[in-house]
Parts: structure tokens; sequence; C-alpha cells
């Protein structure tokens, strides 16, 4: 009662403030929060002339089937191996770039790299895709003529499994290290200079600069960005798989992840309740993960929590 | 232990240090520009590519310089304009409308949860910030949208999901924070309402914020695809990006089915067209990111501090 009351006279006081942010607060209710309820799905046989809701319950019976069937698994290892081989490259990458980039003196190189190396992030993937496939295609991709030419035997990339991972971790770090750089300059130009002056009189050298101001300076950044992607360790990035890889039933073991899998399944497979229960168990999991996570955070050291 | 050995640096191993130091910048510069150049290889690549004639290609695969210039894949492109005019327009209008319309719900939403007199502003914070670690999932999303929100072959599909993103407001707020609130207590004493406040002051000071999140909004509606792909069905209502992923699809497809079938293809450049309709639907944004750099990396930078 009480807290109605108190509700009533800040909307009162606050009307003009309530109908600011009406507009957000009801597109995000009914295109995010509604949606949620529909996650019962993964616990009932879905027909669409039933609905959501009026389809009939089948338990787990939905989860027994996408584990029993192997699919389960192998998504799931196939994601979270995925997402710790590209959060480990794509940062360590972007550290690198990002220490070197602030020790160039030379002004103009500075600028013109940094240009070019954050051009990426601004290519759809479906371009991505284009460039992937003029490289590694069978008949006329880039390697494949070097290869012939140099007198070897075209390399069926599409048709080879192993070559994949490494491939899609190439293609992840070119997208991301320039975006992730930009973080990580960011964080080292916040160092004032005047410290890394004293350490300079004070006869430090470069390395030693680095290793004791410079690392320093970004570890914070490197936490929170670690955090975030941990967050995400079961959320195959959709858009990158698909349009790297494709439909190429050929390379499912090796790069089908929890999204590739829903997406293709929504499209073909009719039985829609195995298809949300890959999508329940991730979106809960995923919950579960980062709560756990940003709570032992928080035990080490509050400062690096994310919330 | 480090330091005192750097204490007892003596003359000539001064002179050993500043040579490492010499050594590292090469480093420094050597991969940085190594960086650089696989980061525009790529797009090398894409343009020889797409200036290749499809003999050639055909014979040596794709190369970095045009084997043999021709300019026949632009030629196909520009007799028929009507497909890829069609998308443009509707990238640019769906761009153009869900950037106004996203740019109007996050700056209110941020000038609002920003306001420190708004008892609420932490829940509704809360409520937003929420989606980005919990939701429905594609599944539940994908029936929600269609079954209840009847938004297959909508353009509405296309707008809406993007139209607010938690990331940008988180931004936004940050710009919103760096207005002194005096400002707005002086123009209440002064009795303006709050719709007011909002539309002459706020808002005229949060230009840059408007450009970087401006910016973010565009990118992403112009860059999209995923949206097209899960929800429409009919070809004259695809933006730049599906068209250009549809027609890679096509000609793959096509080349396959006519070889398999013995039919030679020589007639139709599919190789050199992919790659020219790429550049077609990538040449604007590669031109006008120099010009809006900044306010990409302004926005990167704010929005990895933790709000």
């Amino acid at each position: 009662m009480q807290g109605f009351r108190n509700f009533a006279d800040e909307f009162k006081r606050h009307k003009a403030l309530f109908a600011m942010i009406a507009p957000a607060f009801i597109l995000v209710l009914i295109l995010q929060y509604l949606p949620m309820t529909g996650m019962v799905l993964a616990f009932k046989n879905y027909r669409y002339d039933q609905g959501v809701f009026g389809s009939a319950w089948n338990g787990i019976a939905n989860f027994r089937y996408l584990f029993a069937s192997g699919t389960g698994w192998l998504i799931t290892r196939n994601t979270i191996l995925y997402n710790l081989l590209n959060l480990i490259t794509s940062q360590l990458l972007a550290v690198f770039i990002a220490i070197f980039i602030t020790e160039i003196n030379n002004m103009i190189f500075k600028k013109i790299s940094q240009t070019v190396i954050l051009l990426p992030y601004f290519i759809s993937w479906v371009v991505v895709g284009v460039f992937v496939y003029s490289i590694f295609n069978y008949e006329t991709g880039l390697i494949n003529g070097l290869i012939t030419k140099a007198g070897g035997d075209p390399v069926n990339f599409y048709g080879m499994p192993g070559a994949w991972p490494v491939i899609i971790c190439l293609f992840n770090s070119w997208k991301w290290t320039g975006y992730n750089s930009v973080i990580y300059i960011a964080a080292i130009m916040g160092v004032d200079s005047a410290i890394h002056e004293a350490a300079a009189i004070d006869g430090a050298n470069m390395f030693q600069r680095i290793r004791h101001i410079t690392l320093p300076s970004i570890r914070p950044t490197l936490v929170t960005m670690i955090l975030l992607q941990v967050g995400r360790i079961l959320r195959g990035d959709f858009e990158m798989f698909y349009q790297i890889v494709g439909n190429n039933g050929q390379l499912y073991n090796a790069t089908d992840v929890i999204d590739t899998y829903v997406f293709r399944s929504l499209l073909t497979n009719p039985d829609i309740g195995v298809t949300a229960a890959a999508t329940f168990y991730q979106s809960v999991l995923c919950f579960a993960i980062i709560m756990i996570v940003n709570a032992i955070v928080k035990r080490i050291d509050a400062d690096y929590a994310l919330f | 232990m480090a330091n005192d050995k750097d204490l007892a640096v003596s003359a000539p191993k001064k002179i050993k240090l500043s040579a490492s130091s010499k050594t590292f910048y090469v480093i420094c510069y050597v991969c940085v520009g190594l960086m650089a150049l696989i980061c525009l290889i790529p797009f090398i690549l894409l343009i020889s590519g797409s200036f290749t004639s499809e003999q050639w290609i055909r014979f040596h695969g794709y190369g970095l310089i045009p084997g043999e210039f021709s300019v026949e894949a632009y030629n196909i492109i520009f007799k028929t304009p009507q497909r890829i005019v069609r998308a443009y327009g509707v990238s640019i209008m769906i761009t153009v409308i869900g950037t106004i319309c996203g740019l109007f719900l996050t700056t209110l939403t941020a000038y609002v949860i920003a306001r420190k007199d708004f008892k609420y502003r932490n829940w509704f914070s809360f409520f937003f910030y929420f989606t980005t670690l919990f939701n429905g999932g594609m599944v539940s999303t994908y029936i929600y949208y269609i079954q209840y929100l009847h938004l297959k072959d909508s353009y509405l599909a296309l707008i809406l999901p993007s139209m607010f993103n938690v990331f940008y407001l988180l931004i936004m707020r940050t710009f919103v924070a760096a207005i002194p609130d005096a400002l707005i207590e002086s123009a209440k004493l002064d009795g303006a309402g709050e719709w007011r406040i909002f539309f002459t002051i706020i808002l005229p000071l949060l230009k840059s914020g408007l450009a970087t999140i401006g910016l973010f909004l565009a990118l992403g509606y112009w860059n999209d695809w995923y949206n097209a792909m899960l929800y429409m069905n009919t070809e004259t209502k695809y933006p730049l990006q599906y068209m250009l992923y549809s027609i890679q699809q096509q000609t793959q497809a096509l080349a396959s089915i006519a070889s398999q079938a013995g039919i030679s293809v020589q007639n139709l450049p599919s190789s050199s067209l992919k790659l020219a309709m790429a550049v077609v639907a990538t040449g604007p944004i590669v031109i006008l990111y120099p010009f809006v750099q900044k306010y990409f990396v302004a926005g990167i930078t704010i929005g990895s501090v933790k709000g």
C-alpha cells in the first residue's frame, strides 16, 4: 500500500518523465519481455494452430531428445570452444596492437594504420562471407590460385572441417581487433603522461614502463571485456558463423554452434519444441553463468564486477 | 628485485638497452603495419576481383591485382540496376526511419534515467539492462513476432528489433550526465515544462551524443541482413545486404547447377559479378567511414566504461 502511494506521488510529480520513458518501456516490454513467455515452448509439443499457450505439455521430452541425439553436447562444446578461442586470440591481439600503436610516434602512420585496422568493424558479415569465399573457394579462391601457380594441388577447404576453427578465429580477430584496440588505447591514454615521464627520469626503460605502467592501466578494461565475453560463452556469433560457413553439411561437426543449429532447425525442423529447448537451455545457462561469475568477481574485488 | 637491477645499469648496458628499445620500435611499426595490411587485403582482393575478366578468374583465380582488366561485371549491374536501386531504397528508408526513431527513444530514455530526482530511475535502468543478461532466445522471439505481432514480411520487422539498444542507452546516458543539473533547475525556476526543457536545453547540448549514437544506429540498420532473412519473403522488400547475400547464394547455386548439368556458364560472369555487387553495396560505407570515424571511436571508448 505504502509502495503504491509512493509510486502515485512520484507519478503525479513526474508525469512528463514517465511519458518520456514510456515509448522505450513499451517497446522493450513488447519486443523483449513478452517473447520470454514463449520459452514455455521448450516444455511443449508446439502446434502452430494451437499457438504457444494452447499446445500440449510434454515435460522434459524435448531436452531429452536434444541431448540423447548427441546434438546438444556437440553444439554446446563447439560454442564454448569457439568462444574461448576467439576471446583469447582477439583480446590478446587487441592488447598488443593497442600497446604498439600508442608507442608509435609518427602521427601519420599512426592515424592511417588505426583507421585501416578499425575498417573491418564497419563491414557487414555478408561482405565478410564474400571475402572468405573469394579467398578459400576451390575453383577460384586466392589461396588455391597461389597453390596451383606454385605447382601444387588445390585444397578443398570447404570439405576440410579441421581448417575452419582457424579460419573462423582469423576472421573474428580480423573484424574485432580494431574495435577492441580502440578500447585498450583509451585505457592506456588515460594514464597521466607525467607518470611516464617520471618513470623515464627514474631510469625506467621502455619495457619497464610497459610492464609497470601500461599493462596495469589496461587491467580493469581487460577484466571487464573478459567478463562480458564469459557472460556470452554459450552464445555463438550467429552472423559470423552463418556467413563464413553457410549451410555446409560437411562442416557441421566442426562449426555448428547453438545459434546456427537453432536457426537451421527453426526453418527446416517441424519439431519446434526441441529447438526451443536448445534456446531455453542456452538462455538460462548463460544467465546463471554471468550471475555466478559476477558474484565471484565481486567477492574478490568489487571494483571489477559488472553490476 | 627487477628494480634493484635497473638502478645498477652501467653505461655500456644503457646503450644496449636503447638498442633494444629501437628494436622494439621497429617491432611496433612492423606489427601495426602488418595488421593494417591484413585488414586491407580482403578489400583489395574484392576490388581487384570485381575488375577482372571472367576468363582470367576462371583460369587463374582471384588475385590482388586484376590479371586482365574488365568492367564487364559493372556493366551488367548498371545495365539492369532496378534491383539494386530498389534494395538501396529499402536500406535507406529503414536506416533513416530507424535511426531517427531510435535516436529519439534513446535520448528521451537516457535523459529520464539520468535525472537524479527521478525516484524510479534505477528501476527503469534495471528493466532495460536485464534484457542484456537474459532473453527469450531466437525461437520464442521468432514465433512471437510472427504469430502474435504479425511482423512477417513487414518493414516493421526490419525497423523495430534494432531500434532500441541498451548499449547505446548507456553511452547516451554518459553524454546526458555531462550536462550540469543546475541548467535544468534554473530552467524549471523560469517555469519551463519538462518537454520544453528537453527540447530546448538538453537536445541542443547533446549534438555529439546524437551524432555518435545516430551513426551506430545507422551502421546497424545499413548492415542488417539477419532480420531480413528471418522475416522478409518478398524479394522487392529486401534491404541491400540481404539482397547481396541472396545474389551470392543464387550465383553459387547457378554455377554449380550449370556445371553439374554440363552447361557452359561462360557467358555469366558470376565470379566477378559477385564481387562487384559487394563493392557496390559496401562502397558508401567505406567512403563515408574516414569522416565519421571519430564519432565511432568516441562511442566505443565511452561504451567500454561501465555505467
